[in-house]
């Protein structure tokens, strides 16, 4: 009997939880369930200054009840004149000296937190990855380990990283909530804020300032990895070249038609691209940020671009200009070819 | 108080601008609206102040600016605004002769202030390939300064209109704040070279 | 000329006429209700589209290109078609009533100022029939808002420029208005509150409103005429446009807001049959909130990289206003402290008001933290935050207001029982459509997003959402059914039906069209109570029956805004064509020729003679 209780109390705590962690979102996205530096940091300010204002509410709301069931007019009181009041002094003292007390102390904490998250002390020690958002989608250069890569950013866990911001068109804003909150990237002065991960993990970004037609589809990922793996992420990225020759014949045919079509913009080692660095292709989370990551979309995506993310930058892409340069035969060699592009070890499975 | 009055006053007052109540609420009005102009210039003197060092590796400041040419430019402006000043004292004395007299002299000043500035404008394009489209700092240029000048375009013209249709009749209660106001905005004019002189070309070129 | 108005049925025509040329505050303030209330069902009606695209992930009920739209032009039409000339609406139907004055300091500019807002919004709404409307949200960041194709961002700017000229004018002509037009007695510490909010947002236009002229000038040249103010490749910056649309767009905020407060206190005021209380401290903090709210725009742009100095500095300057916004909720609260508290459908919303705009303050002091900020900006935490400010502050208010001061206006009250059926049905629509928005900022949902991804823990909030706006429409249509059975078969009301404090209520309802024979001997703070509680039945007035000055009815505003309206698709077009450059003469020729018929031909206005004035009284 008691263990049944037991099982009962268990089973209600849990779907409690859920309904609670439901409630609070998705994990490693919500804000409510920080997993970096920054995100916990603002947390503690929003939870603050939550608490000091729902006190406020309380208070008001009892007066505003009160009030409102007290003097209503009641039947036979139609023509009462109540007492005309001018004011006074000391409730209003008291409700401006008040609120200013409250305010200090949401503003202490506010502007200690906002320095501390402008901190740039630790800066030429640290790892440090220029950020570009491009119309709708995101390109990561390790400049001293000297990697290219799109979409997917790699951390090492628990160290601080700093990202120079830096968008190549209109306005984005660079946003991993759970990770830390977010940081305009502008056309024409550079942005530097740091992230911090404190556990392993694949954290969603966003694009959070309004870029265009797909702005709600310019996602992308973090992947935050222990130390070790981070070291051999990098040195496998490093020795990315592009001409691997690829197993099978059809990933072969790829590659040829890869190099013909598709080379002019993207890349598959790390030299510079106008299009997104495709050198680890076939370990992405997803692809063009939002699809699921399988042959099928990918084809699908080569033919129609435009019908997964409308307005995006490969519609200016020549092979859709010239309508049959790619066939759907292609684009499937293409898809077999750029899905074996695995050159670590390390993938965002190894993030846990 | 009748139209007849307002169109044929027995005596002018002391101060006919404000001699009626909508003589006084254009007079009050019109400083407000001097007020959002104000505003106006202020924006735009910042956004050149933002602007004024991107070149974009065209001509610069320094290299475009001749303050000779300026300085006669804000002598005339800065002349104009006495002239226009001694206009108001004779509409005060009813001297309805000599203000349109002072009124002309503004406007003339005014109009070689235009010109040398279409000759500045021109010059800049002709000479040095300087346009709104050259870069940030001549688009900031071209539209703080021709903000300004527009103004006295349009001041020149409220001014000589008024001086047309009111020759014939002279001073009444209905046109003397006209007169007043529309001198208080050639004031405003003034005033707004003034910074522009010091912000721009002062600053352009030291 | 006739100095009387004919009472007698007139044709279709002749009416037309009268409103096309009228200056009379009262017959603009109609107009104002009606065009305001057009574009506020045109703006909901997109909201409701941006919802149905939202209730359930990956919806594909319009095109992103669409939905951009949408969202820029409820934004816009909501902001500056809607609320700004509903605003209008009740302070030139108010305003004048209240400090006793006969009209507005500049009657032809009142109707030009309408005409410009009329235009400048019609244009604004052309993209949506020549090819798309403006898609780069109503804050039209650039660079994209440059680079966005098509005319839809020219529409906007254009649009914007000749409606916002025309609240600039409507701005300082309340102001003269009230500094100047006051009756005898009606010192400033006397003017209801109303009439003072007024005041302050009239000045907050005038010092505002030029910023966002001059952003609209520089982002005109950089898409139209080659310039590259914004453009990174000419050396431009993008942040300036940010700085001038939030230098004029924070204090667009209290412009709306105020006025929005000042409706409240007059009706918590009158329906808790007790003076306001704290009248002064309540005038203290309508002045501080519009001198602070100057001083913060950057709270808009926290994340845009200003330093951690800057973000400091105006986040706490902006806490700094929630304490005249809280001495205001106290005051409001210890107005109905004590009070025989009426509660009717205007009164609904008042009491709707307080719970609902406190929360909106809460997230307000919230958002002003910057360090917390770095996770609300952007997010629909920000979005639930402004609608529960401008929805739960002003839309109340202007509900309330036509609630009030309808009986004022057209002699009849509205229906109360459909009222209360509004009421509850926005009230609870409200509160479902934007309190889980709060959640969904916070669970990651950015702002302005067409789809949001399955599986996000996102579905539910959304739907929830979707339903309550749903529900905000339901009300909307029963209160316009309640306008129209009202007008039909609505009772005929007396000067004063609410038993209430203020001067406009010592005049017939709708009053005439010089307002007070007589003008009014104003002895205090709530006139006409003062002179009810000594046993009068009305005001005293201050001189005897005399001349009534009026002014002359004018086209002018209405050409001069058309020469406008027509040199905008001019300045649109020849950016295709030089042919179209003719179209800016036309329309500047229209209106410069206009203005300066204005200027050269004498306008004295008429009198209304004495002899009239008692006759009509024997009638």
């Amino acid at each position: 009997m008691k263990e049944w209780m037991g099982k009962i109390r268990t089973l209600s705590l849990f779907s409690l939880m859920v309904l609670l962690l439901s409630a609070c979102g998705k994990e490693n996205l919500t804000t409510f369930i920080p997993k970096g530096y920054g995100a916990e940091e603002s947390l503690n300010v929003i939870t603050i200054s939550t608490i000091v204002m729902t006190a406020v509410f309380i208070v008001v709301m009892v007066i505003f009840i009160y009030v409102v069931w007290k003097f209503r007019q009641k039947k036979g009181e139609e023509n009462v004149i109540p007492k005309q009041v001018e004011g006074n002094k000391t409730l209003e003292i008291v409700w401006t000296v008040i609120p200013i007390l409250l305010l200090i102390i949401i503003a202490v904490p506010t502007i200690l937190v906002t320095y501390d998250l402008a901190d740039q002390s630790e800066i030429d020690d640290s790892i440090t990855i220029n950020v570009t958002g491009k119309q709708f989608w995101w390109h990561f250069e390790y400049a001293n380990e000297e990697i290219q890569t799109s979409q997917d950013l790699y951390i090492p866990v628990g160290e601080k990283i700093y990202l120079k911001m830096l968008s190549s068109d209109v306005i984005h804003s660079f946003w991993v909530p759970a990770l830390s909150g977010k940081m305009d990237v502008n056309p024409d002065n550079e942005n530097t804020m740091y992230i911090q991960a404190h556990e392993e993990g694949v954290y969603w970004g966003k694009c959070a300032e309004f870029c265009g037609d797909s702005h709600s589809l310019m996602d992308f990922k973090i992947i935050a990895v222990s130390k070790e793996e981070y070291a051999q992420w990098v040195e496998d990225l490093q020795n990315v070249t592009a001409d691997v020759q690829p197993e099978t014949t059809t990933a072969q045919e790829g590659q040829a038609i890869f190099e013909q079509s598709c080379i002019g913009c993207h890349a598959i080692d790390n030299t510079p691209s106008a299009g997104p660095n495709l050198s680890n292709f076939g370990d992405r989370t997803t692809i063009a940020g939002v699809l699921e990551h399988n042959e099928e979309e990918l084809v699908e995506w080569i033919m129609d671009p435009n019908s997964k993310k409308p307005g995006n930058g490969m519609l200016g892409a020549p092979y859709l200009q010239n309508k049959g340069e790619i066939t759907q035969d292609d684009a499937e060699k293409i898809a077999e070819y750029l899905m074996q592009l695995k050159p670590s070890e390390i993938t965002p499975n190894s993030a846990q | 108080m009748s139209e007849h009055d307002v169109l044929n006053p027995k005596q002018m007052p002391l101060n006919p601008e404000k001699a009626t109540l909508e003589g006084k609420n254009k007079f009050i009005g019109f400083w407000f609206f001097l007020g959002g102009e104000t505003v106006l210039f202020a924006s735009l003197f910042g956004t050149y102040l933002a602007l004024n060092n991107s070149t974009n590796g065209g001509k610069s400041s320094e290299e475009l600016f001749t303050l000779e040419l300026v300085f006669i430019m804000t002598m005339l402006l800065l002349t104009s605004s006495l002239t226009s000043v001694y206009a108001m004292y004779h509409m005060k004395n009813n001297a309805f002769k000599k203000m349109q007299l002072w009124l002309g002299i503004t406007v003339a000043l005014g109009l070689g202030f235009l010109g040398l500035e279409i000759y500045e404008f021109y010059h800049y394009i002709h000479h040095y390939e300087f346009t709104l489209r050259s870069s940030a700092f001549g688009s900031a240029f071209y539209t703080l300064v021709g903000f300004h000048g527009g103004h006295v375009v349009f001041g020149l013209s409220w001014i000589v209109a008024l001086m047309i249709r009111n020759s014939k009749r002279g001073l009444n209660l209905y046109n003397a704040p006209k007169f007043y106001i529309a001198s208080l905005y050639w004031h405003f004019i003034d005033v707004v070279w003034v910074f522009i002189f010091t912000v721009v070309y002062l600053m352009g070129v030291l | 000329m006739s100095t009387m108005v004919a009472t007698n049925k007139r044709s279709f025509g002749s009416t037309l006429w009268d409103y096309l040329t009228t200056v009379d505050h009262k017959k603009i303030a109609i107009m104002y209700l009606i065009a305001g209330g057009f574009f506020f069902i045109v703006g909901g009606l997109e909201a409701l589209a941006i919802r149905w695209q939202l209730v359930k992930p990956m919806n594909d009920f319009v095109s992103a290109g669409l939905y951009n739209e949408l969202i820029t032009m409820h934004g816009t039409t909501m902001i500056f078609l809607a609320a700004m000339p509903l605003i209008f609406a009740f302070m030139n139907a108010v305003v004048p009533l209240q400090i006793g004055a006969r009209d507005v300091a500049f009657p032809f500019l009142n109707s030009l100022g309408f005409w410009l807002f009329l235009f400048g919004g019609i244009l604004l709404n052309v993209g949506w029939i020549t090819g798309g409307a403006a898609d780069a949200g109503w804050t039209a960041y650039a660079p994209l808002s440059i680079i966005s194709p098509g005319e839809g961002v020219d529409y906007y700017v254009l649009g914007l420029q000749i409606s916002g000229a025309g609240t600039l004018i409507g701005g300082i002509n309340f102001l003269v208005t009230i500094v100047n037009m006051r009756a005898p007695g009606m010192t400033y510490m006397r003017m209801p509150l109303f009439t003072w909010t007024a005041f302050v947002a009239s000045a907050l236009i005038l010092f505002a409103f030029p910023a966002l002229t001059v952003g609209l000038f520089l982002m005109m040249f950089d898409r139209l005429f080659g310039s590259g103010f914004f453009d990174p490749n000419m050396g431009g910056n993008a942040v300036i446009w940010q700085h001038l649309f939030w230098i004029f767009g924070h204090p667009e905020v209290y412009i709306l807001a105020l006025p929005a407060f000042g409706i409240f206190s007059e009706i918590i005021s009158t329906f808790s049959k007790k003076r306001l209380f704290g009248y002064s401290a309540m005038v203290f903090a309508t002045v501080l909130i519009g001198f602070l709210g100057f001083m913060v725009w950057a709270h808009h742009m926290f994340t845009v990289g200003m330093g951690p100095a800057a973000n400091s500095i105006f986040a706490v300057a902006t806490m700094a206003i929630a304490i005249p916004t809280g001495i205001k909720i106290f005051n409001w609260l210890f107005t109905l402290w004590g009070g025989n508290i009426t509660i009717n459908t205007a009164m609904l919303y008042s009491l709707g008001f307080i719970p609902t705009f406190t929360m909106g303050g809460m997230t307000g002091v919230m958002v002003a933290a910057a360090s917390a900020d770095y996770q609300y900006h952007d997010s629909y935490f920000v979005v639930a935050h402004f609608h529960y400010v401008i929805v739960g502050g002003v839309v109340f208010a202007l509900f309330a207001a036509t609630h009030y001061w309808w009986p004022k206006m057209f002699g009849k009250i509205l229906n109360e029982t459909l009222g209360k059926i509004t009421f509850w049905l926005f009230f609870i629509g409200f509160h479902m459509t934007f309190f889980i928005q709060h959640f969904l900022g916070l669970m990651g949902m950015p702002r302005r997003y067409w789809v949001y991804l399955e599986d996000q823990n996102l579905d539910l909030g959304n739907a929830i959402s979707t339903v309550g706006a749903f529900l905000m429409g339901l009300g909307t249509i029963v209160l316009l059914y309640n306008v129209v059975i009202t007008s039909v078969k609505g009772e005929k009301v007396g000067p004063d039906p609410w038993d209430a404090r203020t001067l406009e209520w010592a005049i017939p309802s709708p009053p005439p069209f010089y307002n007070f024979k007589q003008l009014p001997l104003i002895r205090g703070l709530d006139p006409l109570w003062i002179e009810k509680t000594e046993g009068r039945s009305g005001m005293t007035p201050a001189e005897p029956i005399g001349d009534i000055h009026m002014p002359n009815n004018s086209i002018l505003p209405f050409v001069m805004s058309l020469g406008f309206f027509i040199a905008g698709f001019g300045f649109i077009y020849q950016k295709y064509d030089a042919i179209w450059l003719s179209l800016i003469f036309i329309g500047m020729g229209i209106a410069l020729g206009a203005m300066l018929t204005r200027s050269i031909k004498d306008d004295l206005g008429y009198h209304i003679h004495k002899e009239d004035l008692e006759k009509e009284a024997k009638e």
